[in-house]
């Protein structure tokens, strides 16, 4: 085993050396630009890319003319919702979406409100779900868009897309989910799942970093986003600007990867996470999960240690590579929104630390995390004034603490 | 986040970690921060007839930085007078242990824990 060990496959995954072998060809011989129309190079190049889109369209169940690929999931996101209040707005200018989202999607709401369009944001429940209901209830004449994501990428929490998409349909409302966490992982129909526009990244699914596609359904209905991009009119016209085709190609190589391997890797990812949540629960007392259980990515576990804060555990566990909701850990000084969103109190939300299990980590990985944890945890409390203070019986609600 | 090696060393190895009885006359209790906030510290102090600080014992909630901090002004106050151990400054804290800017609450909050023990025990004395 080697250390550090890598587990925190939400924030991004390692290029697998099958994608990138797919790639180097396309940084040599065939570096023609996909766009040229009249020589050899840039026919290798658009084959190539013509490929990429379609094992790219296969993993989510469109076609390969849906697929419009951009620099990553964050533009991606900011296309859909920004394209579309673009293009839309004589329609109406409302939008509705939830307050877990990446902020990507969370930021260009934002940026739309100052525009003066109206979003509404969805109540969530404690595991952070969004009823279908409820959106179905936000719906107005003039809503234009739903965005609600497939899995979030700090509690894993996977929202019922195929009921929400439903909804959408039935009151002719255009629905946009960020599937970054899931492709790949979960298996996605956009068809089945009502799914007007779709978000993706590469680098979460073991492809390259700096490559994404946003999926912009053509029929029933035929989708219109208005580009943040000008220039060359390349992907019809949605977003210019020259195909890095070997990020292409090494995303559609790691698309058809994850096809290939989803029911395996799945059922693998789901064992490894279960032995280390069941191992943790069993050994440390007072730790939380946050999230849902059910209804959850196969490789994300988030835990909150109470009483011992997330930065310092996360110190502790030096020789793993794993991220926390703490403030500590964040510029803002604010603890996870997401955590704060779900109505997890500050103290739990400053404790919990997420870990990304994926497609490298091995089962003697996640025991020695878990012995890790376990040993971090317990010298953590034996520093701690909380957890006294929690043995002695002391209720920490009823202290006046000075806050500042 | 980098942290100094000051930091790491207090962090891996804190000094003076533990409890004094808090209801021993010459036992004076600091407990600052809040759980909300993400640090918790309680600094406590033995002072003896003289007004020396002859033992200091702490326990904190919070990241590493907050930890080393205040375990690092556990060693300061020993053997100092109250009025000395008042003359601790937070910056002292900060430049000792190298903390980068968004940590300098940390040695705030430890100076606050100083002047809240010195304040309980007074307080005590004064009770008497
Ligand atoms: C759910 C989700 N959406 C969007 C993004 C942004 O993706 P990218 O890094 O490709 O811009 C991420 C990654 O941080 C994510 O986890």
């Amino acid at each position: 085993m080697k250390l550090p060990i890598y587990m925190d496959n939400h924030a991004t995954t390692a290029c697998d050396p099958r994608v990138v072998e797919a790639m180097l060809p396309y940084l040599t011989e065939h570096f023609g630009n996909a766009a040229s129309r009249n020589h050899s190079f840039g026919w290798t190049a658009e084959q190539a890319v013509d490929k990429a889109r379609a094992q790219i369209a296969a993993l989510i169940g469109a076609s390969a003319r849906e697929i419009v690929f951009t620099s990553g999931a964050t533009e991606s996101d900011n296309a859909a919702l920004k394209g579309v209040a673009e293009f839309y707005a004589s329609r109406g200018k409302h939008i509705i979406t939830q307050a877990t989202e990446h902020k990507a999607v969370i930021d260009s709401a934002r940026a739309l409100e100052r525009q003066g369009y109206e979003i509404t944001w969805l109540p969530l429940d404690t595991e952070g779900l969004v009823k279908p209901e409820d959106v179905a209830a936000a719906i107005r004449p003039d809503t234009i868009l739903v965005s609600v994501m497939h899995g979030n990428n700090e509690i894993g929490t996977v929202q019922p897309i195929a009921e929400i998409g439903a909804v959408c349909k039935a009151r002719k409302v255009l629905f946009h989910t960020d599937a970054v966490q899931t492709a790949g992982k979960l298996p996605i129909d956009v068809e089945a799942m009502g799914v007007d526009l779709l978000s993706l990244s590469a680098h979460k699914m073991y492809g390259p970093k700096g490559i994404g596609a946003l999926y912009v359904r053509r029929k029933q209905p035929r989708v219109r986003v208005a580009p943040l991009i000008h220039g060359g009119g390349h992907e019809r016209g949605m977003r210019s600007g020259t195909l890095p085709v070997h990020q292409i190609v090494g995303f559609g190589a790691a698309a058809a990867l994850a096809m290939e391997e989803m029911e395996a890797e799945t059922a693998r990812l789901i064992g490894l996470r279960e032995r280390l949540r069941e191992r943790l629960v069993a050994e440390i007392p007072e730790c939380h999960l946050n999230g849902s259980l059910e209804c959850r990515l196969p490789g994300n576990l988030n835990m909150s240690f109470a009483f011992v804060e997330g930065e310092s555990l996360l110190m502790d566990l030096k020789d793993v590579a794993v991220s926390s909701g703490s403030a500590c850990t964040s510029a803002s000084l604010e603890p996870s929104y997401v955590l704060r969103a779900l109505g997890v109190e500050d103290e739990l939300a400053h404790s919990s630390i997420r870990f990304g299990i994926g497609r490298f980590n091995t089962q003697e990985e996640i025991d020695f995390v878990a012995e890790r944890v376990i040993k971090a945890v317990s010298r953590l409390r034996a520093l701690s004034p909380l957890w006294e203070m929690h043995q002695e019986g002391i209720d920490l609600k009823s202290v006046q603490w000075t806050a500042h | 986040m980098a942290y100094s090696n000051d930091v790491i060393d207090h962090y891996e190895n804190p000094r003076n970690v533990g409890t004094l009885d808090k209801a021993d006359q010459n036992v004076g209790t600091g407990l600052v921060g809040a759980p909300a906030c993400g640090d918790v510290m309680r600094l406590q102090i033995r002072v003896n007839d003289d007004g020396v600080i002859e033992d200091a014992r702490f326990k904190t909630y919070g990241c590493g930085s907050a930890i080393a901090s205040s375990s690092l002004v556990t060693e300061w106050v020993k053997g100092r007078t109250l009025s000395e151990a008042m003359d601790i400054k937070n910056i002292e804290i900060a430049e000792h242990l190298a903390l980068p800017p968004v940590k300098i609450h940390c040695s705030v909050l430890a100076e606050d824990a100083i002047r809240a023990a010195i304040a309980d025990y007074k307080q005590k004395k004064e009770a008497k």
